[in-house]
């Protein structure tokens, strides 16, 4: 971190934030790697890769058929370039599509089963997969006193998803929380009706490949009026070299449900850069709820910019039942390259779509993150709220699109989206496209302060605070409201993320 | 790299029937910038820069019917003492047009900067568009730079006692006129270009403007009549340390008006305010364009855009600041607001900021919505008719538009054209 060291820090940027950006990018944590024995598919993607997946996940042939067929849509699409982001070029034809754990040949039956090795990675990584250990903090497991909190987790593992805890107690109120290859077993209705549905098959380059190729990741399913009893987490760990990781996560909440669901993930410090493409679909019934966190840290390279994982994902949630809530929280710290956002078709009338967004670049990371919000239904609301910041000689981009459809009446959204640069070698950029085809809606986009509620301004200055005190303890105060709703298991990061305000911060 | 087929084809199908003109000394500079065209392809509706503004009939081969209409209102800014400069279908006037004599400025036609071997022109003409393709391509200013017959060349010298005035006249409905224009603010001078009229069926201008340091131009543009005519403009402006450049346009009507800013600041301290105020009713689309580029220390850019739609009119706005790796202490505003007074109409905005300098206070705004219901309601409570309330507000919308105007009877006059149409369109 001498880099950020030795930077000059412009007058009135908080010094609480520069250390904790410091703390946040400095020595990564989790680099060290498993030494386990993989099973790996050849080099490169072709039809015969994509059956080889397929086959080891024990599919049947309609969903062979529909990777076959996103294969063939992906050899003819091309990479996106649009974003802010340069790397050089990907061969895709020189990683391995597929590696999972030797041990992970025959499927163990229960967690006990399952190689010490892997609960040893996942234990040091702090989520332990023994039901009995309760989670608290990323870092301090061990000594972190057991408060009942549960929280349900699929550990992903390069390709393979190597258990689900929690599987019997959720089974008992109806929720249906497993690994997507066996959801494709056990659960092929489920999966039929609603795979591919949000984000389509050909949506994007990357989520072209995704469909094609993707190994494991998670799948819920949460019935109509049951409010999940423990969160539910996945923890994806890439491991292997020259690996990519291609996971699928599927979300269904049915009618009045509520579910809240995590996602972390980080990889080993290795000099050659890794892939990285997910793919993501929530679909929200009537009056269902879905809360969506992630902490991503994967790999950032060193501070020379070698290595780190490129992150191209693709998150897209649907509020097709009315009154249907979505809300996205993103910790970004990680990734060489990230390429990220989450989205909200919002089709229901009444149906709210929420997005937070801290982004943290440092060295030579790039980040272009935003978020859609596609407002179709009458009355819909969404808000946007992004704070980037930039350090070292990384670029952060917001880029976003709030769209008001015609038949969207009386809808609302509110967008508010700053950066926060320390040092002037980095870079900032903000990208929002508004399109507003009624009247009746309103699309406020604020970069600068003075759309805080004027009667909690009104409050602050009536104590005595200037205008400026009384905006910036305001706007600090959201930030840290967001974070503070962050589920425990992120709290440690959250934590040290409270610190950063945004004073000095350009729209 | 090649070009999409599509966009060869219309590229090669609008070229078919061009002839550059015989332009002795600016004829390197056409072909160059016809290089360009054909490197870079005319644009098409797929390309991003074009995302929300239909380009089709600012390519095609022909220039679509343009009617003409007989309106009873005077010609804006008659009333003004300023010397007068008349293109008639893009093509000058002399006759319509005063001396071109006037203290503290001398005017040329672009044919003549050639025999009359004026340096500063042949150095200046399609110099600024040239280096306006990047990091953004504008394929119809480099065809403007290319094929343009007409323009002036006005060389400001000292501060002349009254505006230059550009005045487009429209006669043939279907006329293709180009014009490109260059003008040169020498250190210390100032001026007050203005510019009116609907021009031509279809008209593409181009307008390169270099002011050295501490040099002044006010700009003040309206862009009325003739509903049915297009226009693409483009207004490179490259500014000097202390200089101050101040933009204003009000566009009434139009089929399709896309208006681009290209405003790049490389001296310290210089002040840069591009505003614009456009009303729309029915078949009328507007897109204001502008890219700011901060290359130095202490500047200050001001964006202000201001549309009214209704009855299905699209407002569309692209508006980008950067600044540039150690442009510090720079003070960028950007705001765009649309009122769309029914539930047909349409506002689509991309407001930019890509900041490479960590000491800068930068900020954007973009906000869309009907008319205030509270402030409507207030106002009928005084016993205000409802037009009348609603023309009020839609005024005071405007308002922070038309007040980048420094000269108080230019923004009035601003104001009764605003005016007018609303108690016309209500």
């Amino acid at each position: 971190m001498a880099a950020l060291d030795q930077t000059q820090v412009k007058e009135g940027v908080d010094q609480e934030t520069v250390d904790a950006v410091r703390e946040v990018g400095g020595a990564y944590k989790y680099g060290w790697e498993t030494d386990i024995e993989m099973e790996y598919a050849p080099k490169g993607v072709n039809p015969d890769i994509v059956r080889l997946i397929s086959e080891k996940n024990e599919e049947p042939e309609w969903m062979t058929e529909w990777r076959l067929a996103a294969f063939e849509r992906w050899t003819q699409k091309d990479e996106p370039n649009w974003a802010m982001v340069s790397y050089p070029k990907i061969d895709f034809q020189d990683q391995y599509y597929y590696a999972r754990p030797k041990s992970m040949e025959e499927k163990p039956k229960s967690l006990d089963d399952v190689d010490p090795k892997l609960l040893a990675t996942y234990e040091k990584l702090g989520i332990p997969l023994k039901e009995q250990m309760i989670l608290a903090g990323v870092d301090g497991a061990e000594d972190a006193p057991a408060e009942g909190r549960k929280v349900a987790v699929d550990a992903v593992f390069d390709s393979v998803s190597v258990g689900t805890t929690f599987q019997k107690e959720l089974k008992q109120v109806g929720v249906i929380f497993c690994s997507i290859s066996e959801a494709i077993r056990e659960h092929p209705e489920l999966v039929k009706k609603y795979l591919g549905t949000v984000v389509p098959v050909s949506d994007n380059f990357y989520a072209t490949l995704n469909s094609a190729v993707f190994s494991d990741g998670s799948f819920v399913y949460i019935p109509p009026g049951v409010r999940c009893p423990m969160e539910l987490s996945t923890y994806f760990r890439i491991n292997a070299e020259n690996t990519g990781q291609f996971e699928r996560t599927l979300i269904i909440a049915d009618k009045g449900s509520y579910v809240s669901y995590l996602e972390g993930c980080t990889a080993p410090q290795r000099d050659t850069a890794q892939l990285h493409a997910a793919v993501v679909e929530i679909i929200i019934e009537e009056d269902a709820e879905v809360k969506y966190s992630t902490v991503q840290n994967w790999y950032p390279g060193d501070e020379n910019g070698k290595g780190g994982i490129y992150n191209f994902v693709t998150k897209r949630a649907d509020c097709r039942g009315d009154r249907s809530k979505v809300m996205w929280t993103q910790v970004e710290t990680g990734s060489a390259v990230t390429w990220k956002y989450p989205s909200c078709i919002l089709r229901g009338n009444e149906s709210q779509g929420e997005f937070y967004s801290i982004a943290i670049a440092n060295n030579y990371q790039q980040a272009d993150t935003g978020t859609k919000m596609v407002h179709l239904g009458k009355n819909t609301k969404s808000r946007i709220v992004s704070k980037g910041i930039s350090a070292g000689k990384a670029q952060n981009t917001y880029r976003g699109l709030v769209s008001m459809h015609p038949k969207a009446k009386d809808s609302r959204n509110y967008t508010q989206c700053d950066s926060l640069l320390i040092g002037d070698k980095c870079g900032a950029h903000t990208v929002p496209y508004i399109e507003v085809k009624n009247n009746s809606s309103r699309v406020e986009h604020e970069a600068t302060t003075s759309k805080v509620d004027d009667d909690q301004l009104f409050y602050c200055r009536q104590r005595g605070m200037d205008e400026e005190e009384a905006v910036a303890l305001v706007v600090n105060g959201f930030c840290k409201d967001v974070l503070q709703a962050l589920p425990m298991e992120f709290a440690m990061e959250a934590q040290q993320l409270v610190a950063i305000s945004l004073e000095g911060s350009v729209g | 790299m090649a070009l999409p087929e599509v966009k060869q084809t219309a590229t090669e199908a609008r070229l078919a029937n061009m002839v550059m003109p015989d332009a002795g000394c600016t004829r390197a500079a056409r072909e160059d910038a016809l290089a360009r065209v054909l490197e870079m392809g005319l644009p098409s509706r797929r390309d991003e820069y074009w995302k929300y503004t239909r380009p089709d009939t600012l390519v095609s081969p022909e220039a679509p019917h343009a009617a003409l209409f007989n309106a009873d209102e005077p010609m804006l800014f008659d009333e003004f003492d300023r010397l007068k400069i008349v293109f008639v279908d893009g093509v000058f006037s002399p006759e319509h047009s005063d001396d071109l004599v006037l203290e503290g400025v001398s005017i040329d036609r672009i044919e003549d900067i050639c025999c009359k071997d004026i340096h500063w022109a042949k150095e200046l003409y399609g110099v600024l568009e040239s280096h306006g393709q990047t990091p953004v391509q504008r394929p119809l200013a480099a065809l403007n730079t290319a094929f343009a017959a007409d323009g002036v060349a006005i060389h400001v010298t000292g501060k002349p006692s009254k505006p230059i005035s550009l005045i487009y006249k429209h006669r043939s409905e279907s006329s293709d006129a180009m014009l490109h224009h260059i003008v040169r603010v020498e250190s210390g001078a100032e001026v007050t270009i203005l510019e009116n009229g609907p021009a031509a069926s279809r008209f593409n201008k181009c307008i390169e403007i270099d002011i050295a340091d501490g040099g002044v131009l006010h700009h003040v543009r309206a862009q009325g009549r003739d509903h049915e005519r297009r226009a693409a403009t483009h207004m490179f402006t490259r500014l000097g340390q202390d200089s101050v450049y101040k933009s204003f346009t009000l566009t009434v009507n139009g089929v399709l008006t896309r208006n681009e800013q290209v405003v790049e600041l490389t001296g310290d301290d210089a002040v840069a305010h591009v505003a614009g105020a456009c009303v729309g009713d029915g078949d009328f689309h507007h897109d204001d364009t502008v890219f700011v580029t901060h290359d130095a220390v202490n500047c200050e850019s001001r964006q202000v855009f201001k549309k009214v739609l209704r009855n299905g009119a699209t407002g569309v706005f692209q508006g980008k600041i950067l600044v540039k790796e150690g442009a510090q202490k720079t003070d960028g505003y950007q705001i765009s607001q649309s009122l769309l007074l029914d539930e047909d109409s349409q506002f689509l905005a991309k407001p930019e900021l890509e900041i490479y300098a960590d000491d800068v206070i930068c900020s954007h705004g973009s906000t869309s919505g009907a008319i205030d219901e509270t402030a409507l309601f207030y106002l009928r409570s005084r016993g205000i008719l409802t037009k009348d309330a609603t023309n009020l507000l839609t005024l005071a919308f405007l308002a922070e538009a038309v007040d980048e105007i420094e000269d108080a009877a230019l923004a009035e006059a601003m104001v009764a054209r605003l005016e007018g149409w609303l108690s016309r369109h209500s």
